[in-house]
């Protein structure tokens, strides 16, 4: 959770600074945003200097290019050519621009431009991952509301035991699970792949037809189970948390009906964690995408990157690495931006705020 | 004598525990009439803010109104269900609670909870209610009101919070008030502007208030009448001149004496023995006897009524009819 530190705010005086009101919200939220992007470009210069080495520790670039009998000659001109003789810094420097074009080389197997390979994949691994985290989001945030408002509940019993069953099973096996039940005995849904896809320019998708809404079913189940149970369970805890506060219970002191105090009131109160921990756990889902994606032969990123590792394709990885990378950098950002949408305690730079009742 | 606004007749509050059942108000019985300022003092744990909740129907689960009655407009209100209570919290009876800071939802502005309060209540349309949420802001002394409709909670100070939190109880013009502990959150310079403003809007409104406080400053100011409230049990009502200046109670004697003077000083603050019993071991009889100077058999072995001495009544033996108090009082 070190990403959030930037979205705190300072730590809070009693003292309240009434000038603070005419401050405008704007200038605060930019410099906000500006100091959140430059540590965003920090941290992805961090992870390409992880990719960059892969290329230069893992094997040797040159020999993973050429035949077996090339003369040394050869290999040192090429090694001359393609700049490995360069010192470090100015090797990275190009690999960081080249991939800030979104450009990784030519895949050892593949033998074509990787972010071709990549962007053909992302359509796949981005719809599974956006049906998982739409299953998610659905089906926990309801559950999560539902399990707090009645605790006492049988129902709400049965739905924190089966999320633990969610929580501890690993993703793999509940795939499998799924597939023997509902592909094997059933026979309802198709086992693997991603039915028939329809191209709108270069995105694939396998929403439009019934054949493919059918195969994103289960993968999309195995692989938001656990981010279900988990925001469930985190809905229902912070939940429990605002209806012990003191202007819930104002609130309902007012003769607010239930349902002002439980969804208008309550509820939004417990967004400001739960926007925090779906965000990430969406990143998680695209990057946990690669083991939904090898039980269900998904052929998404995921798919390609676990193939890469079994040929030692060290541009697809490195380029795979960077773009997992992004995405989480890009939702984190996301996240702390709607942070501050949500909380009007965040807007004018942390004045006040002692009455978060947190 | 008028109709009392609130009646409040042997109300019990228990709460069922692994332990058994805790009786945190045992009997307790009270008027409020309309307009007047009850006030109700006690040590933590005496039952005074239960007793509120138990009023407005909040009580926290498990703890439930195992006995009595509570009369409101000649209407009984104990018993009603969450969605009929629900018509008579904020409507008829308001409430300010003790932590302004945390009184206010910290996501919507305060002119949006004010509005939302006065549209569950009465029925008027969001310009109307707007209105109304921007007079009620400048009758509890806001400054600039208009401007700070839009502003949100933590963009006000402790005491500024406190006046939205009376204006909030004030949206649909209730007839009472429960304001439990509402300045003890405060500074004491905040706390007499508070204390003052509230009573300033009750005058101007009819409203009444039930003040529950631990503060006999307070108290002394502000009421009408005080109710003092002894490990669950009322110890004494009176109007707050006799009890302050003419205690029954040797409870209420002794929680007298405690207050210090500016002008006399004593080397030591006078305290009284001992502490009030825990729910869990409440001893028989008159629940103060183990402390009391005074306590005699009758006070270990039977639990006092309430003896009307008017103008004040007293739950102590000393009091009753063959008590020895009676002669004294009128001597004096």
């Amino acid at each position: 959770m070190r990403g959030l530190s930037g979205a705190m705010p300072p730590p809070i005086g009693s003292a309240h600074r009434p000038r603070r009101w005419d401050l405008p919200a704007g200038t605060a939220m930019i410099a906000f945003i500006v100091r959140r992007l430059i540590q965003s470009v920090l941290v992805m210069l961090t992870v390409a200097l992880v990719g960059f080495a892969l290329f230069n520790y893992v094997g040797d670039p040159v020999n993973n290019l050429v035949g077996q009998d090339t003369s040394m000659e050869d290999r040192a001109q090429l090694r001359e050519d393609l700049g490995l003789n360069d010192p470090f810094p100015v090797q990275f420097a190009r690999f960081v621009v080249n991939a800030a074009q979104a450009d990784f080389g030519i895949s050892y197997r593949h033998g074509r431009p990787v972010e071709d390979l990549l962007i053909e994949r992302a359509p796949a691994t981005l719809e599974l991952s956006l049906a998982a985290g739409l299953f998610a989001l659905l089906v926990g945030v309801p559950m999560g509301i539902y399990t707090a408002l009645n605790r006492r509940g049988w129902l709400s019993k049965a739905f924190l035991t089966i999320s633990l069953i969610g929580v501890s099973l690993p993703t793999f096996l509940i795939g499998i699970l799924l597939i023997l039940i509902f592909a094997v005995w059933l026979g309802w849904l198709p086992s693997f792949g991603r039915g028939t896809t329809v191209q709108i320019g270069w995105w694939s998708t396998g929403f439009l037809t019934w054949d493919g809404l059918k195969a994103l079913i289960l993968p999309s189940i195995t692989l938001g189970l656990f981010q279900m149970t988990l925001i469930m369970r985190l809905v229902r805890a912070e939940m429990l948390e605002v209806l012990r506060t003191d202007y819930i219970k104002f609130a309902r002191a007012r003769g607010l009906s239930a349902r002002a105090v439980n969804f208008g009131h309550a509820l939004k109160n417990t967004l400001v964690p739960v926007i925090t921990i779906t965000g990430l756990q969406l990143g998680s889902v695209i990057a946990f995408a690669i083991i939904t994606e090898t039980v269900f032969q998904w052929p998404g990123m995921g798919l390609l990157f676990i193939q890469a590792i079994e040929f030692v394709d060290i541009p697809v990885m490195a380029a795979y690495l960077v773009l997992v990378a992004f995405l989480f950098v890009l939702i984190n950002l996301i996240v702390d931006i709607l942070y501050v949408v949500v909380d009007p305690r965040l807007r004018v730079g942390g004045g006040g705020g002692a009455g978060g009742g947190h | 004598m008028t109709e009392p606004l609130l009646s409040v007749r042997d109300l019990r509050v228990q709460f069922p525990t692994r332990r058994g059942v805790l009786t945190a108000v045992d009997g307790v019985s009270f008027d409020i009439h309309p307009g007047e300022i009850l006030g109700v003092v006690g040590e933590s744990g005496a039952g005074k803010s239960q007793t509120g909740a138990a009023i407005i129907g909040l009580l926290e689960p498990p703890g439930r109104i195992a006995g009595g009655r509570i009369i409101l407009e000649g209407q009984r209100i104990d018993g009603l269900t969450q969605e009929q209570l629900r018509k008579v919290r904020g409507r008829k009876i308001g409430a300010v609670f003790q932590d302004p800071l945390t009184s206010l939802n910290p996501l919507y502005t305060v002119g949006r909870q004010l509005t939302e309060t006065i549209r569950t209540h009465l029925d008027m349309s969001e310009r109307a209610a707007r209105a109304r949420a921007l007079e009620l802001l400048q009758e509890v002394g806001i400054p600039g009101a208009a401007d700070r409709l839009d502003a949100y909670p933590h963009q006000f100070s402790g005491g500024m919070r406190q006046r939205v939190v009376i204006a909030l109880a004030l949206c649909a013009n209730p007839r009472l008030i429960i304001a439990d502990e509402p300045t003890t959150a405060l500074d004491v310079s905040i706390q007499a502007q508070i204390t003052s403003l509230l009573k300033r809007l009750c005058r101007e409104h009819d409203t009444a208030v039930m003040l529950i406080t631990h503060d006999m400053g307070v108290i002394a100011e502000t009421a009408d009448r005080v109710a003092v409230l002894y490990g669950g049990r009322l110890a004494e009502v009176g109007p707050v001149d006799d009890v302050v200046n003419r205690p029954l109670h040797p409870y209420t004697e002794g929680l007298m004496a405690c207050i210090p003077t500016t002008h006399d000083r004593p080397p030591r603050l006078a305290q009284i023995e001992g502490s009030m019993p825990s729910l869990t071991a409440m001893p028989d009889g008159c629940a103060f006897h183990p402390r009391c100077p005074h306590a005699h058999d009758r006070c270990v072995a039977e639990r006092p009524p309430l003896f009307d001495h008017a103008p004040s009544s007293a739950a102590c033996w000393l009091w009753s009819s063959e008590g020895t108090r009676t002669l004294e009082r009128t001597r004096a």
